[in-house]
């Protein structure tokens, strides 16, 4: 047991810290270090410098143009990213649908939808979830009736994230709705977002952000090449996807960057005339969100250890995805108490624009209330969880 | 990074496993308990004869010198076991203590009798004001003529009373939270003036209290330099502490593991209690703890080697905060599970809480822990 990197892991890293230091726009590195939003562009520009330097597909399989990493490099690399301040990798695209297309779409559709999801050209967006159909997703109904080469597709879908830019959206739509399961009627569809009858309205969040959307079908006529695999198998296909969303929601990184933060402004906060840092109280939350967030560094590690050698991420991801999840919420909680009567000016366009000119109290405190009630979706979204100690106990436990 | 054993850890593992399952039910210990010794000379043998206490003694004073990664896999087994044999004390601690004081004669002469088994060497250093911190020693050693005079009160030895020889801690300098002015003495405990309070604990393994009154030794007895013994003692400890981090998680799966079983069979309003919700989700909680418990372990058996002391020490503490609170929780809520039957001496489970509870009191609880860590993050 050996919990060093190799000389190789160790020269990937210089390598990966070498590329973020000298390619990483230092605008973008500026909003995501201080928790302002990442616009649509920005997202866009840093994949299309990733793909110039052949890293477009980090998770992907260099067949498909992907760089071919191991558990360990990802792990890497994602560490590195997160502490130089490069934007989240948006799962729609790379790690969601791209999966699910590599495994399951035929040579055709491989060719036709990967190049522009590597590249960054084309913007995917889910629809999964339905007014009716959250935690109990197969109970969706989103209709997808056969007329010759062609679906017409009927419904509505909803928490559709930056579905406002999209230019397809990956689908689960019932296809057969006399199945005597309801997991067995479903098709898994791409949909060009530009298709009439499609429309998407926007959900505004309680920190007033507008990242998710409802998006609404009516008589969307999708070509029956562009369903995955076979119909009515949709449902293997969505869990396959979802299993591959819980691997990287560790989210380790991210969360040791947003620590040092914390650490940052509560040195710069004071209380009783001392920094904050120094008080007994909140030293030992700090403390303990960080002692948690190394149990879970480890635990994921022994994760992709396990990972590389069965190929496949297994349930234990629930774990990696509750405890991720736990320390991202105290760890914004931590930020926004330590600023304390700062909490409460809240300016829509300093968060979700990077206009802090005018905001009151220190440029640190302006995002961090919104940040605090936005991150609330974190133990919601991706399998609630619930679900996931669901899974737990039904795939681990076996009860 | 590599999260596998070698073959011959493996094999240990397995080896240790194995004879608690064949050779240490719950029933045997219960019979152990009952004999007023509170111990099995017979199973320290077995012990002995499987090599493992030579486990942690140098192989120049034929032991097999194994690493922390060894004797982390050693303290899972055991934990399962819930053994009353004094392991942690005679065959991690005293020997890992020897073994950095630097003291040839007394190493020649005191680690091969504990690697071979034959005899139980016990640290006593823990004093009534302590709560964790490895400093604090008011017990002194006065010179007198070639030798020395000590005085002091040493509490709750785990183990004590079944001490051939006490290593004893000092301060032969300095004031009573110095590091420098520590010493440790070889003392026997029929020596004149050594009182010991032997007394059962309520995990059913056994401690004792040491008076020293006058208590008169050679400058023989003085192990290694005189007050220079702190980072020896710290060393050790450490060493401890991981060992004892590995003996709780070996515990939490086992405890677990019987939760899990008792829920499957355990039936109310006509299903067995493992198909409701809300006992589901707790159970996916202590199997979180537990994973969580076990990769801090991990930390905790590569990190206690470590050169750098400030990660060395943030690490340990980190894993023994992780410890103490997957201990709390999955204890207590085991004994909640099983409900009723979980408050019997009857079943396994109270005595695997009860255990656990004491791990986190151990070396410093949760709270003694925290402060530690904030204590070396903050300086960092």
């Amino acid at each position: 047991m050996d919990l060093n990197f190799t000389a190789a892991e160790i020269a990937f890293r210089e390598e990966v810290r070498t590329f973020l230091r000298e390619q990483l726009p230092a605008d973008i590195a500026q909003k995501v270090k201080s928790g302002l939003a990442v616009q649509a562009a920005d997202y866009t520009r840093w994949q299309g410098i990733l793909y110039q330097k052949g890293w477009g597909g980090p998770n992907w399989p260099k067949q498909f143009g992907g760089t071919g990493w191991g558990p360990v490099q990802l792990h890497i690399y994602d560490e590195e990213s997160a502490a130089a301040g490069a934007p989240r990798t948006l799962p729609f695209g790379l790690k969601m649908v791209a999966p699910v297309i590599m495994a399951f779409g035929t040579a055709e559709q491989q060719k036709r939808y990967l190049p522009g999801i590597l590249s960054g050209k084309d913007w995917w967006c889910q629809g999964y979830s339905e007014p009716g159909a959250g935690s109990d997703l197969a109970s969706l109904k989103t209709r997808a009736e056969r007329q010759g080469d062609h679906y017409i597709v009927n419904g509505q879908k909803t928490w559709n994230t930056l579905g406002q830019y999209a230019d397809w959206i990956f689908c689960l739509a019932r296809t057969d709705p006399n199945a005597p399961k309801q997991q067995m009627g479903i098709s898994f569809l791409l949909i060009d977002m530009k298709t009439p009858g499609i429309t998407v309205r926007p959900i505004i969040t309680m920190d007033g952000s507008h990242e998710v959307n409802e998006v609404w079908f009516e008589n969307v006529k999708v070509p029956v090449e562009n369903r995955i695999g076979e119909e009515n198998k949709g449902w293997t296909y969505a869990k396959f996807l979802l299993g591959h969303e819980r691997t990287s929601i560790a989210g380790v990184g991210a969360s040791k960057r947003e620590l040092g933060r914390l650490k940052k402004i509560a040195k710069s906060e004071m209380k009783n005339g001392k920094p904050l840092i120094q008080d007994p109280l909140f030293a030992a939350r700090i403390a303990q969100v960080e002692i948690d967030l190394m149990a879970l560094e480890i635990t994921n590690l022994r994760a992709l250890s396990a990972e590389s050698e069965k190929k496949a991420p297994g349930p234990e991801a629930s774990i990696l995805k509750i405890k991720g999840t736990e320390i991202q919420q105290t760890l914004s909680e931590l930020m926004m108490y330590a600023v304390g009567p700062y909490a409460f000016p809240f300016q829509r366009e300093s968060r979700e624009e990077g206009d802090l000119k005018s905001v009151a109290g220190p440029e640190y405190a302006a995002p961090l209330a919104a940040t605090y009630f936005s991150l609330r979706k974190t133990s919601i979204y991706g399998g609630s969880n619930e679900i996931q100690r669901n899974i737990i106990s039904q795939l681990i436990l076996g009860l | 990074m590599d999260f596998t054993f070698t073959q011959e850890q493996q094999l240990l593992a397995d080896t240790v496993q194995r004879f608690v399952r064949d050779n240490y039910s719950f029933e045997k210990r219960r019979e152990i308990l009952k004999t007023p010794e509170g111990w099995s000379r017979d199973i320290w043998n077995e012990l002995a004869g499987l090599g493992l206490t030579a486990l942690n003694v140098p192989e120049e004073h034929g032991g097999l010198n194994a690493g922390p990664v060894d004797t982390m896999l050693v303290m899972n087994a055991l934990g399962e076991g819930l053994l009353l044999e004094p392991f942690l004390a005679a065959a991690v601690l005293a020997p890992a203590l020897i073994a950095r004081l630097d003291d040839a004669k007394v190493a020649g002469e005191l680690l091969p009798a504990i690697a071979s088994g034959e005899r139980i060497v016990i640290v006593a250093h823990q004093e009534p004001q302590v709560r964790g911190e490895l400093n604090s020693v008011v017990t002194h050693a006065a010179k007198s003529g070639d030798g020395y005079v000590i005085d002091g009160l040493k509490s709750v030895i785990a183990h004590g009373g079944l001490a051939d020889e006490f290593l004893i801690t000092a301060r032969t300098g300095g004031k009573p939270t110095d590091t420098d002015g520590i010493s440790v003495f070889a003392v026997t405990p029929t020596a004149a003036g050594v009182t010991v309070k032997s007394y059962r604990t309520i995990d059913g393994q056994q401690a004792a209290d040491i008076e020293l009154k006058g208590v008169k030794v050679p400058a023989s007895a003085l192990v290694g330099a005189a007050g220079k013994a702190f980072t020896a003692i710290e060393g050790a400890h450490e060493i401890a502490l991981s060992a004892i981090c590995a003996e709780a998680v070996g515990i939490m799966k086992a405890i677990n593991a019987a939760t899990l079983d008792y829920a499957r069979n355990r039936k109310q309003f006509g299903q067995p209690i493992s198909k409701f919700q809300v006992l589901q989700h707790r159970m996916a909680d202590m199997f979180i703890q537990a994973e969580q418990a076990q990769s801090m372990s991990y930390l905790a058996a590569i990190r206690c080697v470590e050169d750098d002391a400030a990660e060395r020490r943030r690490s340990l503490s980190a894993a023994k905060v992780v410890i103490g609170q997957a201990g709390r929780y999955i204890g207590q809520n085991a004994i909640q599970l099983h409900g009723g039957m979980g408050m019997t001496d009857e079943l396994i489970v109270s005595h695997y809480f009860k255990r656990l509870t004491l791990i986190d009191l151990t070396f410093g609880d949760t709270d003694f822990h925290t402060q530690q860590f904030i204590g070396v993050t903050q300086a960092a």
